[in-house]
């Protein structure tokens, strides 16, 4: 369970790139991360394992805070934090399997790490999770020898072989082409059902998000004004998050409203903060 | 040379100023060396000819020597080995410094591109010159010679290489918890690899040679034996001598262009 | 796995020991005794060499301490006024040098990178122009400027001999590569208009590699600038003339002011010659 409270970040160039977001995150659910670009969605997710540091607010993963961990308290952490890249974040150089293994290296030594020395259980892991994702037989071949879309399975496998609490994707479908997204989508939302993980997914294309998600949190100038399941949103909403055009007579869209106001009765919500807006959204399979 | 502007002159008035300008000076800075030389035609004119006539006494090389240049030319290429991992060893943390991106301050920065400089600059002779001082005569002063002025040209290409790492990669590594140290090994180093390895072998290639001349400021190598025999006339010998260097070089550059071409 | 019999086909989740995958790191060589042969012959040959070089710790920390006293004897760096005039007229004699020996050396180097250039050359000529290469580049500097200094004599004329065959291998080689890379289209193109030899080249060849060549020679003329500074070391003329008198006389400090011009004559060609390339290319 991933809850952040009033989280914030103004860059050093005093962008204001994120303000008071407060989400709670459990379950299985997938949930898709919406708005126009330079929205903040990046820095929410980088904020959640410290790659970028947050400037204001809280950020708790199964109960343990994670901002204000000491460098390693914060590795320990990430650990449980699986990250999906746009641009993958492979190591071009190394295997397929040297790349996914690395989601291990938190949990072996040194010595190990450097002989690609990994316990079997790892590696048995490894070539299950690369079945998964449709990479079977590709352990030994570079990196830099695969497609885009074949380098994207093999950074959510690296991200799922952390064993992790929740995983985090920063548009994994944006350097992808319409036909591999959906796979790659398809791919997010199997894990979070199997592995029993929540899975968080900044995304561009709306009706992936539509399609895929469970639940929608969308975001405008660094403020979350939207946060509901996937079917409510609406045009309405969607000229809200990526207009920010005023929403009809809700109040919510106002930024001064105190943060335990109380939302509309089983409707989606518009508004900045509600922190357990995503309980309860699990699949209907559940 | 496709987007061709469709008038006739192909260079701006500006540019064409320029181009002429530089080849008048470069062509009177010429004739002026020429001048202050004191060279005459004549002079240089017969210079083909006693160069010639050197080559011909230079033949038939003496080849009942080479048995002889087998230990030298051995020890020239151990120079070039020991003095080109002493100069990796010493090069590495001077790229790190001396890359834009890892460097920890201005100071650092300005410290690595001076080590660069001064190592580039000076020859290894002039190195070994002062080694030779130092170490006294010998391999030892030729290796260490080798190393300082290889530090310089590895630091650069690998201070260039470190420039161009790619931080994604690097940060995909770091969001799963790694160390530093595992950072090090699976986010950094394979990107730095094929270039380490390659500016490496290409050094211990350019070392090869320039260890052969060592032995004239008697810092060990084949040219102690190959300085002896040009100081008693033995020309037939010195011919013989340099037929085995060039063979040395020829080899050590193919080793090193294949090793070159394997590594990726 | 085709083999085998299906035991559990309804939970391929559960894999028992037998059906364990293990993996180890493909090697970049043929395999793993390869790569274990080549690590260990590397090994003995640089312990070989460390072993046969006579390098100890011992003669290294004994070595540092005299490098003190040389550093000591090299500062402060010598001014006297008749000595740094004897060094500027080096400088210039220097400087010289590498002119007249980069225009010699890329003169005689067209005909062999014509000749080394595949596309344009039968190939008898080929292969002498790529042995004339060969040799020159594996010839070191200093060898061919002692060799010169005995056939012509002490003085910048061996200087200008040796840089410029030095000259010939590199040039050569660096713009045979570029006469290989050119259009043949052009050149076929204006052999189709009925010219001659010599005209394809001037007209078909020259202007696609003009740029590449003045590109070349300005950086072939700073490398010149760099063996300039030290072929006086065996008596070939310039500054390193002047390095190897004051070395032999224990003039250290006057051996630190040479060293220092040597290093900003160097200096000044490299920028010269980096702002030159940027513009031409
Ligand atoms: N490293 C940085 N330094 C300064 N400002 C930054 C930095 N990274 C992002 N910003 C600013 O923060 C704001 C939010 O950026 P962010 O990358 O989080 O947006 P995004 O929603 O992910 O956009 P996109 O859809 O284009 O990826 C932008 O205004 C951006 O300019
Ligand atoms: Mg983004």
């Amino acid at each position: 369970m991933l809850e952040t409270e009033n989280l914030g970040k103004t860059y050093p160039t005093g962008d204001e790139a994120l303000r008071d977001v407060s989400v709670t995150i459990g379950g299985r659910e997938v949930v898709a991360m919406i708005g126009p670009s330079g929205a903040g969605k990046s820095t929410f997710v980088r904020c959640i394992n410290r790659l970028v540091e947050p400037t204001t607010g809280s950020v708790r993963l199964d109960g343990r805070e994670l901002t204000g961990l000491g460098e390693d308290g914060l590795r320990n952490a990430r650990r449980d934090i699986g990250m999906v890249f746009q641009e993958y974040n492979l190591v071009e150089r190394l295997t397929v399997m040297e790349n996914v293994l690395s989601g291990r290296l938190g949990y072996v030594s040194n010595w190990a790490a450097l002989r690609r020395n990994f316990p079997p259980e790892d590696i048995e892991r490894a070539y299950e999770l690369l079945d998964l994702v449709g990479l079977g037989d590709m352990e030994n071949k570079r990196v830099d020898e695969l497609s885009g879309g074949q380098r994207q399975r093999v950074g959510i496998a690296r991200a799922v072989v952390q064993e992790p609490k929740i995983v985090l994707a920063d548009e994994p479908t944006s350097s992808l082409d319409p036909e591999t997204s959906r796979d790659v989508m398809e791919l997010l939302t199997d894990i979070a059902a199997e592995r029993d993980v929540p899975v968080v997914i900044n995304i561009h294309e709306v009706d992936l998000a539509e399609q895929y998600a469970d639940r929608i949190l969308g975001l405008h100038g660094g403020e979350l004004v939207f946060d509901g399941p996937a079917a409510d949103l609406t045009d309405e909403s969607k000229g809200v998050i990526y207009r920010g055009e005023e929403p009809p007579e809700s109040p919510a869209a106002d930024p001064d409203r105190p943060s335990n106001g109380t939302a509309g009765e089983g409707t989606p919500e518009i508004t900045g903060n509600r922190s357990n807006a995503g309980n309860g959204r699990l699949p209907a399979e559940d | 040379m496709t987007g061709a502007p469709p008038d006739w002159s192909r260079f701006d008035a500006r540019e064409r100023l320029f181009r002429v300008g530089s080849v008048v000076i470069a062509a009177a800075v010429v004739v002026g060396s020429w001048e202050w030389l004191d060279m005459s035609l004549r002079y240089v004119g017969s210079a083909p000819l006693q160069v010639g006539d050197l080559l011909g006494r230079m033949y038939p090389p003496d080849w009942a020597y080479l048995p002889n240049a087998v230990g030298p030319l051995a020890e020239t290429i151990q120079i070039a080995v020991v003095g080109t991992i002493g100069a990796v060893l010493m090069a590495t943390p001077v790229a790190y410094i001396s890359a834009e991106n890892t460097t920890p301050n201005k100071a650092t920065y300005a410290l690595g591109k001076l080590i660069v400089t001064v190592s580039r600059s000076v020859h290894t002779i002039v190195w070994a010159l002062l080694f030779v001082v130092m170490f006294g005569p010998g391999a030892l002063a030729g290796t260490v010679a080798t190393a300082v002025r290889s530090i310089g040209f590895l630091a650069k290409l690998l201070g260039e290489e470190i420039e161009e790492i790619d931080f994604g990669q690097v940060e995909g590594v770091r969001a799963t918890g790694a160390s530093p140290f595992k950072l090090l090994v699976y986010g950094i180093v394979p990107q730095i690899k094929p270039a380490l390895v390659g500016i490496s072998v290409y050094r211990w290639d350019i070392n090869v040679r320039a260890a052969t001349i060592l032995g004239f400021v008697g810092a060990g190598g084949i040219g102690v034996q190959l300085f002896q025999a040009i100081d008693s006339f033995a020309w037939r010998t010195v011919s013989a001598l340099l037929v085995a260097i060039l063979a040395v070089v020829l080899v050590s550059e193919g080793i090193s262009a294949y090793a070159r071409k394997k590594v990726r | 796995m085709a083999t085998e019999s299906p035991a559990s086909p309804d939970s391929p989740d559960s894999l028992d020991a037998a059906e364990r995958r293990t993996w180890r790191r493909p090697t970049a060589f043929r395999n793993r005794y390869t790569k274990w042969a080549v690590y260990g012959a590397v090994l003995a040959l640089v312990v070989w060499s460390v072993a046969s070089l006579w390098i100890t710790p011992g003669r290294f920390i004994s070595g540092l301490g005299y490098g003190y006293e040389l550093i000591d004897s090299m500062l402060p760096p010598e001014t006297g006024s008749e000595n740094i005039a004897r060094l500027v007229d080096r400088m210039i004699e220097t400087i010289a040098m590498a002119m007249i020996a980069t225009v010699a050396g890329i003169a005689i180097s067209l005909p062999v990178a014509l000749g080394a250039a595949g596309n344009l050359s039968p190939r008898p000529t080929y292969y002498l122009s790529r042995g004339i290469i060969s040799v020159s580049r594996a010839i070191d500097g200093l060898i061919v400027a002692i060799v010169a200094v005995i056939a012509l004599g002490f003085g910048p004329l061996a200087g200008i001999f040796a840089i410029s065959f030095k000259t010939i291998g590199f040039f050569s080689k660096l713009f045979a590569e570029d006469l290989e890379d050119i259009d043949m289209g052009g050149v076929e193109a204006i052999e189709a208009t009925g010219a001659s030899r010599f005209q394809r080249l001037v007209y078909g060849v020259v202007p696609q590699v003009v740029p590449r060549f003045a590109g070349l020679a300005v950086y072939r003329w700073d490398i010149n600038i760099r063996s300039s500074t030290i072929v006086g070391i065996v008596g070939a003329g310039g500054l390193g003339v002047l390095l190897q008198r004051s070395y032999s006389r224990y003039e250290y400090d006057y051996v630190a002011s040479i060293l220092i011009a040597i290093i900003a004559v160097v200096l000044v060609a490299e920028i010269v010659s980096a702002v030159v390339r940027r513009r031409v290319q």
